[in-house]
C-alpha cells in the first residue's frame, strides 16, 4: 500500500486539519475499516471514492463521531483535529459535531420553517445575542448556501416544501450556520439532478475558502471536478491518497487504476 | 332434515363438483397442464363456488323469510275475540309459538303421537295438562284458537323446511352442473375465481359497515321516540338529572349537562395522568432504552392494556378510593366525603390509558426518520435537544392523534366510573366529589325496572347517541390529524 502520512507530513505540516492514524472500525464482528491513516488539509476539498461498502462513509462518520449513535460500532486508533484527539474521554462529541458539520446523502430538512431550519444550530449553541443577530446569521448562512435569493421572500415557509436541490442547499446552509471548521459531505449530490448538482458543486468550491471539506462521492467526474485531494478506499483499506490530478492521471496502485477506469467496482 | 346436515350436504356436493370439474379439465387437456388457461384447482374452485354459494345464499334468505311468512299467516287465524283485554296480538303469537314447541317436545318425549298433535282439540282433550307433563313451559290454559294456530304453525314450518331442503339441494346441483359445463381448457377459471374472492371480501366489508349503520339506526329511532316524550331543549340544557322511577310517580328531570360535566371532568383528570406518563415513557422507550430494556418494558406496559376495566374498577373501589380518603378525607384535609370521587375514577382511568398513549406515541416517534435525528446530531445537538426540538415537533400531530384516541376511550369508559366515581349526577368543581358520567347513567337507566317505553328508559338512547356523536367527532378529528402527519414524509 502507498504509505501516505510520511509523504505528506514533510510537505504540509502546518496545513493539516485532520490527522487519522491506524483507524479501525468494527460493526459487531465485522471489521469495516482497516488501518486507515490519512491527513486532511485545511482549505482543501478532499474526496473519498471507492465502490459501495468500501467503508468511505463509515470513515467519514468517524470524523465527527456520528458512529457513536450506532450501538454496535467500535472505533480504535487516533483521529486528531488540530492536534486534539477527538476520541479522548474529555472531548464532548456534541461540541465536536458543532465544529465538524455534516451534510447527508438525502436532504433532511427538519419539518420546520426555512428560517428555523437554519437557526436551529445557532440557537442551541447560543450563537446569537438577539433576534437581529440571529437574522443576520440566517441570512449569511443562506447566502453561503447559495439559496438566499430563492427563499428570501418565504423564510417562514416549511423547509420540506422546497425542491430536492433546494433542500440540499438548505441543509448545507444549515451546516455552515454553526460556523464549523470542517464540513463533511456524504454523497451530497446523489439525490439531485445535474443542474442542482452543478449548483452544489459550485458551492463546495466556494466553501473551500473557509473550511476543510471532505466529500464522499460515487461519481468519479465529481471527485475530479471539485476535489484537490482524493482518497481511494477498497474493502475497508485506504488504497491510495494523493493529489486528485495524480490519482486520476497516474495512479500508483493497480486497484486505483482499475477502479477509475471502471474495471472493478 | 336438520339444518347442519343440509349445509354439510351442500358442501359435500360442492366438494364432489370440485373433484369432478378438476378431473374433467385434466382429461380434456390430455394430461398436459400447459394447455390449460388456469391451474386445475381453479376449475374445481370455480365449479364448487357456483354450486355452494347460490345454494347457501338461498338457504340464508329462506331462513330469514320463512318465520316472517309463517307468523303472518298464523296471525290471520287468530280472531280478535281470542285476544284478551290486557293482552296483545304479539303476546298471543308468542303463546302460539310456545304451544307449538310444547307439541314438538311432547312428541319427542313420547307423550303424544304425531297424529294426536295434529288433530287434537283443546275443548275435548286436556292439552294443557299433557303438555306440562311432557316438560313444556305452558303459562296459561291452552285455548282452542291458540291450539289450532299452533298446529297450523307446525304444519307450515314443516312443509316450509321440506321445500327449502329440496330447493337448496336443487340449486346446489344445478349450480354445480353449470360450473362443470363451463369447465373447458380455454375457460378463464382463474379470473372468475378471483372475482368470486373479490365479491367475498366486499361482502365482509359491507357487513361491517351495515352493522355500524344498524347500530346508529337503532339509536336514532329510539332517540326520536325519546324526544317525542321529553323536550329536547330540557334534555340538552337541563342542569338537573333526577329521573323518577316507575311506581314513585312524578316528573323526571333528565338534563344531560351534569352527566356531560362528569364525563369531561373525569376524562380530563384521566388525560392529565395518562398523557405525561404515557408520553414520557414512550420517549424513554423509543429514544433512550437499550434494546434489551425495550424488549422487556414495552410488553410489560402493554399488559396494562389487557387488564379488563372491571378489574381497574375494583382497584379504584378497594385501593385508590380508600387511599385518597385517608389523605383528603375527614381525617386528613377534609375535602373528600367518600372513596368514590372524580379523582378516584380519573386516576385509575389515567392508569388504564397509559399504554394507549405510550404505545401509539412510541410507534409514531419511531416513525420519525433517522435522517432527522442524524441531521440534528450532525449540527451538534444533544439527544434531549434533538428529541425536544426535532423529534417531538415532527411527531406532534401523531401524538395529538394518539391523545385524542385515548380521550375517546376515556369518554366511553363505564366500569371504572360505576365503581370509582359513584352514581350521583352533580355539577361541581371539587374533584373529590362523587360524580357520574353518561355511560354509567345509560347502564343504570336500562337496568332499572322502569317501563321500556317511558322517557326514563328511552333517555339511555339519547345519551348513547350524544356520546356516539361526541366520540365520533373526536375520532374523525384524530384521524384527520394523523393523516395530515402522514403526508409530511411521503
Amino acid at each position: 500500500m502507498y504509505d501516505i502520512p510520511h509523504h505528506t507530513q514533510e510537505t504540509a505540516v502546518t496545513d493539516v486539519k485532520i490527522k487519522a492514524k491506524d483507524v479501525q472500525v468494527y460493526y459487531g464482528d465485522t471489521h469495516a475499516i482497516k488501518d486507515v491513516s490519512v491527513e486532511i488539509e485545511n482549505n482543501t476539498v478532499t474526496a473519498f471514492i471507492g465502490p459501495s461498502g468500501c467503508g468511505k462513509s463509515t470513515f467519514l462518520r468517524c470524523l465527527n463521531r456520528m458512529n457513536d449513535t450506532i450501538d454496535i460500532c467500535r472505533v480504535q486508533g487516533d483521529i486528531l483535529i488540530d492536534g486534539e484527539d477527538i476520541y479522548d474521554k474529555r472531548v464532548d462529541p456534541v461540541q465536536l459535531r458543532a465544529k465538524v458539520g455534516m451534510v447527508f446523502q438525502k436532504p433532511n430538512p427538519f419539518p420546520k420553517s426555512i428560517y428555523d431550519n437554519i437557526a436551529y444550530g445557532p440557537r442551541i449553541h447560543g450563537m446569537a445575542r438577539n433576534k437581529a443577530e440571529l437574522d443576520e446569521i440566517v441570512e449569511r448562512a443562506l447566502r453561503r448556501g447559495a439559496i438566499w435569493d430563492e427563499v428570501k421572500d418565504r423564510l417562514q415557509a416549511p423547509g420540506t416544501g422546497l425542491s430536492g436541490g433546494q433542500q440540499q442547499r438548505l441543509c448545507i446552509a444549515r451546516a455552515v450556520a454553526t460556523e464549523p471548521e470542517v464540513l463533511l459531505m456524504d454523497e451530497p449530490c446523489s439525490a439531485l439532478d445535474p443542474i442542482a448538482t452543478a449548483q452544489v458543486e459550485e458551492l463546495i468550491d466556494e466553501l473551500r475558502q473557509n473550511y476543510a471539506v471532505v466529500i464522499v462521492t460515487h461519481s468519479m467526474q465529481q471527485a475530479a471536478r471539485v476535489s484537490q485531494k482524493t482518497a481511494f478506499f477498497h474493502l475497508g483499506n485506504l488504497v491510495e491518497y494523493d493529489d486528485t490530478s495524480k490519482i486520476f492521471t497516474n495512479p500508483e496502485d493497480s486497484r486505483t487504476e482499475s477502479y477509475i477506469t471502471g474495471r472493478i467496482g | 332434515m336438520p339444518l347442519l346436515w343440509l349445509i354439510l350436504l351442500v358442501l359435500a356436493i360442492a366438494a364432489g363438483v370440485f373433484i369432478f370439474a378438476r378431473a374433467r379439465v385434466l382429461a380434456q387437456s390430455g394430461q398436459d397442464r400447459r394447455t390449460l388457461h388456469s391451474l386445475p384447482n381453479y376449475y374445481g374452485s370455480n365449479a364448487a363456488m357456483k354450486s355452494a354459494i347460490p345454494a347457501l345464499l338461498v338457504l340464508v334468505i329462506w331462513l330469514i323469510a320463512q318465520p316472517l311468512y309463517v307468523n303472518t299467516s298464523v296471525s290471520g287465524m287468530i280472531p280478535d275475540t281470542a285476544i284478551a283485554e290486557s293482552s296483545s296480538r304479539s303476546l298471543v303469537l308468542a303463546e302460539v309459538r310456545r304451544t307449538a314447541e310444547g307439541l314438538d317436545l311432547a312428541i319427542a318425549t313420547g307423550n303424544m303421537t304425531e297424529d294426536e298433535a295434529r288433530n287434537m282439540r283443546a275443548d275435548i282433550s286436556d292439552v294443557t295438562q299433557r303438555l306440562s307433563d311432557a316438560g313444556a313451559i305452558v303459562t296459561s290454559q291452552v285455548t282452542q284458537p291458540v291450539l289450532r294456530a299452533a298446529q297450523q304453525f307446525r304444519v307450515l314450518n314443516a312443509t316450509g323446511y321440506q321445500i327449502m331442503t329440496a330447493v337448496v339441494l336443487l340449486i346446489a346441483i344445478a349450480g354445480g352442473l353449470w360450473g362443470v359445463r363451463e369447465t373447458r381448457p380455454e375457460f378463464r377459471a382463474r379470473n372468475v375465481v378471483e372475482q368470486g374472492i373479490c365479491v367475498l371480501l366486499i361482502a365482509a366489508a359491507s357487513i361491517a359497515i351495515l352493522t355500524t349503520l344498524g347500530i346508529v339506526l337503532s339509536l336514532v329511532f329510539n332517540t326520536i321516540e325519546f324526544f317525542r316524550l321529553y323536550p329536547a331543549s330540557e334534555f340538552f340544557f337541563g342542569t338537573s338529572w333526577a329521573p323518577s322511577f316507575s311506581g314513585r310517580g312524578g316528573a323526571s328531570d333528565l338534563g344531560i349537562l351534569p352527566l356531560l360535566w362528569g364525563t369531561f371532568y373525569i376524562s380530563i383528570v384521566a388525560l392529565i395522568v395518562a398523557v405525561p406518563i404515557g408520553l414520557f415513557s414512550a420517549i424513554y422507550l423509543s429514544e433512550y432504552a437499550s434494546p434489551k430494556v425495550r424488549a422487556f418494558a414495552k410488553p410489560m406496559l402493554e399488559v396494562l392494556a389487557g387488564i379488563p376495566t372491571i378489574v381497574y374498577g375494583l382497584f379504584a373501589l378497594l385501593t385508590v378510593g380508600p387511599l385518597l380518603v385517608s389523605v383528603f378525607g375527614d381525617d386528613g384535609l377534609g375535602w373528600m366525603q367518600a372513596g368514590t370521587a372524580v379523582m378516584t375514577a380519573g386516576l385509575v382511568m389515567g392508569i388504564m390509558l397509559i399504554p394507549f398513549v405510550s404505545s401509539l406515541s412510541d410507534d409514531i416517534i419511531n416513525a420519525v426518520p433517522q435522517a432527522m435525528r442524524d441531521g440534528s446530531y450532525g449540527l451538534g445537538a444533544t439527544q434531549s435537544e434533538t428529541i425536544r426540538q426535532v423529534v417531538l415537533p415532527a411527531a406532534l400531530p401523531g401524538i395529538v392523534g394518539a391523545i385524542l384516541l385515548a380521550a375517546s376511550r376515556a369518554i366511553g369508559e363505564t366500569m371504572i366510573v360505576v365503581l370509582g366515581a359513584g352514581a350521583a349526577a352533580r355539577l361541581s368543581l371539587n374533584p373529590f366529589d362523587a360524580m357520574t358520567t353518561v355511560t354509567a347513567k345509560i347502564v343504570s337507566q336500562l337496568t332499572g325496572d322502569s317501563d321500556f317505553a317511558s322517557p326514563e328508559a328511552l333517555v339511555a338512547f339519547a345519551l348513547g347517541m350524544t356520546l356516539f356523536v361526541i366520540t365520533l367527532g373526536l375520532n374523525i378529528f384524530a384521524l384527520y390529524i394523523v393523516r395530515k402527519y402522514r403526508e409530511q414524509y411521503e
